[in-house]
Formats: C-alpha cells, structure tokens, sequence
C-alpha cells in the first residue's frame, strides 16, 4: 500500500496542476485543444493517488513492489506523451509558418510589380 | 412581386441608405457542390455580395468560386471552420457590411430559408438568428451519435443562455453589425458554433431560432467521425464550462 503521506502529497499536487491548466484556459494563455492532455494527466495522477487500492492493484499487474513508482513512472509517460504531442505540433506550425512566408514573398513580389507597372498592373 | 425581404427593407430602412448585405461562403474541397451553391445564391439572392472563404481547399474549390465572379478569399492553409468563418466575419466588418449570412459551400444550406433568417434580424427582434433543425417545421435526420451530441449540447447551452435553444450546432445564421463585429474580433476554433452562441449571448446579445429544412450534403463527407465527435463533445463542454469564468469584454460599438 502507498503510504499515505505520499499519496496527499500526490493528490495536492495533482489538483493544483488542474487548477493552474484552469486558469490558464480561463485567462486564455492555453487553448482548449492543447490543455485536454494535460487535463487527463491531472486527472489520472489525482484518481491513482487518492484511490490507493487501485494503484497497489495496478502495481502488481506489471509487477513493481513500491506502488508510488508506479505514480511516478505512469506520470513520466504522461509526461513523454504531451512531449511528442507538442512535437506534431511544432512539426505543423513550423510547416505552415514556411506556407506563410512564402505567401508573403510573393505577394510582396507583386506589389513591386504593380507598383513599377502601374495600377493596372495590380 | 417584391419579395418579403424587400418589403421588410424599404419599410425598414425608409430614408436610409439601402442595407448592405453578405454572404459568406466557407469551403474546404467543395468542388462539386460550391458552383451550384454560388448560382443559387444569386438567383435566389441577388441583393447579397458572396465571398467564398477558401479554407485551403487542395481541389478545383477556389477555381471554380473565382470563374463564378465573387470575391474568394484564399487561406494559405486549413484554418479549420471557425479560422475561415471569422475570416468572413472580418471582410463584412472592414468592408462596412450590415448583415451577414453564413451558408456553408456543401450545399446543406438552402438559400430559399434566408428570407426566414433574415426577417427577425430586419424587424429588430435578433441580433443573431440561427436557423434550426429540430424546432416545429424543420427536419433533419442524421447518425444516432451526432443527434445525441446535438440534444446534449441543446440542453447545456439552454441552461447557460437561459433560453430555450434546440439547434446549436446549426452554421446556418444571419447577424447583424454589432454581432459580426463581436464575431470578426472574437470566434471560438475548431467546432465553433456551440461556443459562439453562448459568447454572443453572454455579450448581451439577442439570439432567436427559426426552424428551417436543411439538405442532404451534395457532395463530399463531414468532417466529423466519431472518434472526432467525442473529442468535440469533451472540447466544446470544457470550453463552456470555462466560459462560465470569464469576462466577456468585446466592444461591440463603432469605434
């Protein structure tokens, strides 16, 4: 069984990550979109702390003998999988920020155009 | 014979300068319906300015709306459609607009209801009319999860608009200048239209439903599946829920 101070010290944690993804949201610095992993990994973390059966049952399902590394190593892949997300991420705004400035370079081009051909030219 | 809208806008705006109005097209590869979507709108609407809000399409979508003569707004890449529907909005409010018509380029939308959205919004009684599915006199049939997804949103948005609103997730809405401007500086992502009900009402605005017959989609698929539709339903109530705290302070007078 996890000892108990562990698992308040985990469940407070666990609600004051929630809290801060909330206002985050609230005041708009986060968009929904990006805040739902990080929602379920608060919420995942809270429910194994503060149901501690279920983390000694999970424990022993993949054999580890010290459920609170059970807490940390599931909160790791939580971690690694917003990290990969953020990656796809990355990958596509840096994708669409190339479609933008090449959009931009054109159309700057044909302002030039216009300009040294005359308005008809527009 | 003059049409009802023309008698509400002579009888409306008497003495004033003539209503100007838009309809505001949003498209991702619709080349097989967006031609046809255009030449009823014309036909059926000729006092209406179209702009078609290419939404990135990677098909003829674009071609076509240009070769028809309207105004095509080409997004250098899928904004998805609240990106390119407010993109709509912003043309209507830089471009001295008074009504805007959203009407999606599917072909879902049928342009003989405008007249229907239109009239609250001219009489004065709306500063957004939604036109929906479900309310007596419409009709609508869709897949089992999507009609659920549809009641519970109708539920959760009657409470927070405290309001009776049976169809939130219709697109097909008219609304006028102080409900575009809200719209061209403010318009929720993803799946807007549940969102931005709420955050047009929140802003005091005046909402009215009025039941129309939509169509079968044309041509092409929704874009919603549904492993999409639980991320849309786990999305848009989070995004209510939160909207609960916040402080809406859009102007929405002209500067």
């Amino acid at each position: 069984m996890t000892p108990l101070r562990i698992s308040i010290a985990a469940a407070v944690a666990a609600v004051i990550l929630l809290l801060v993804i909330l206002e985050l949201i609230r005041s708009r610095r986060l968009q929904e979109r990006y805040a739902l992993l990080w929602l379920l990994t608060g919420l995942v973390i809270f429910v194994l702390s503060a149901w501690r059966g279920l983390l000694g049952r999970l424990s022993d399902l993949v054999g580890i003998a010290y459920p609170p590394s059970a807490l940390f190593i599931l909160a790791a892949f939580f971690v690694l999988l917003v990290l990969l997300h953020y990656s796809t991420v990355i990958s596509k705004l840096s994708d669409q920020n190339r479609v933008l400035a090449q959009r931009l370079a054109l159309l700057e081009r044909r302002l030039e155009e216009a300009r040294e051909g005359g308005p008809e030219h527009l | 014979m003059a049409t009802r809208y023309e008698t509400l806008q002579a009888s409306h705006v008497a003495g004033q300068r003539r209503l100007r109005t838009l309809a505001i097209v949003p498209a991702h590869n619709e080349e097989g319906s967006v031609g046809s979507v255009l030449r009823e709108l014309r036909s059926l609407e000729p006092g209406f300015e179209i702009v078609v809000i290419d939404d990135g399409s990677t098909d003829r979508t674009a071609a076509i709306a240009e070769a028809d003569g309207v105004a095509v707004i080409r997004l250098p890449f899928n904004l998805g459609i609240g990106g390119a529907v407010q993109t709509g909005y912003q043309y209507a409010r830089d471009n001295g607009f008074d009504v805007a018509v959203q009407v999606d380029g599917d072909g879902q939308h049928d342009p003989r209801e405008i007249q229907r959205l239109l009239e609250p919004l001219l009489e004065g009684r709306a500063d957004m009319v939604v036109g929906t599915r479900f309310a007596a006199g419409g009709g609508y049939r869709g897949t089992r999860l999507r009609r659920i997804g549809i009641h519970i949103f109708a539920a959760v948005v009657s409470m927070l608009v405290r309001a009776r609103v049976t169809d939130t997730t219709s697109g097909f809405r008219a609304v006028n200048r102080k409900t575009l401007r809200l719209f061209a500086a403010d318009y929720p992502h993803d799946y807007p239209e549940v969102e931005a009900t709420v955050l047009a009402v929140r802003h005091g605005l005046r909402m009215v439903e009025v039941p129309v017959q939509m169509r079968v989609r044309e041509t092409g698929s929704s874009s919603i599946t549904a492993l999409r539709s639980v991320y849309y339903m786990v999305k848009v109530l989070l995004a209510l829920f939160i909207g609960l705290f916040r402080r809406y302070s859009t102007p929405l007078e002209e500067p």
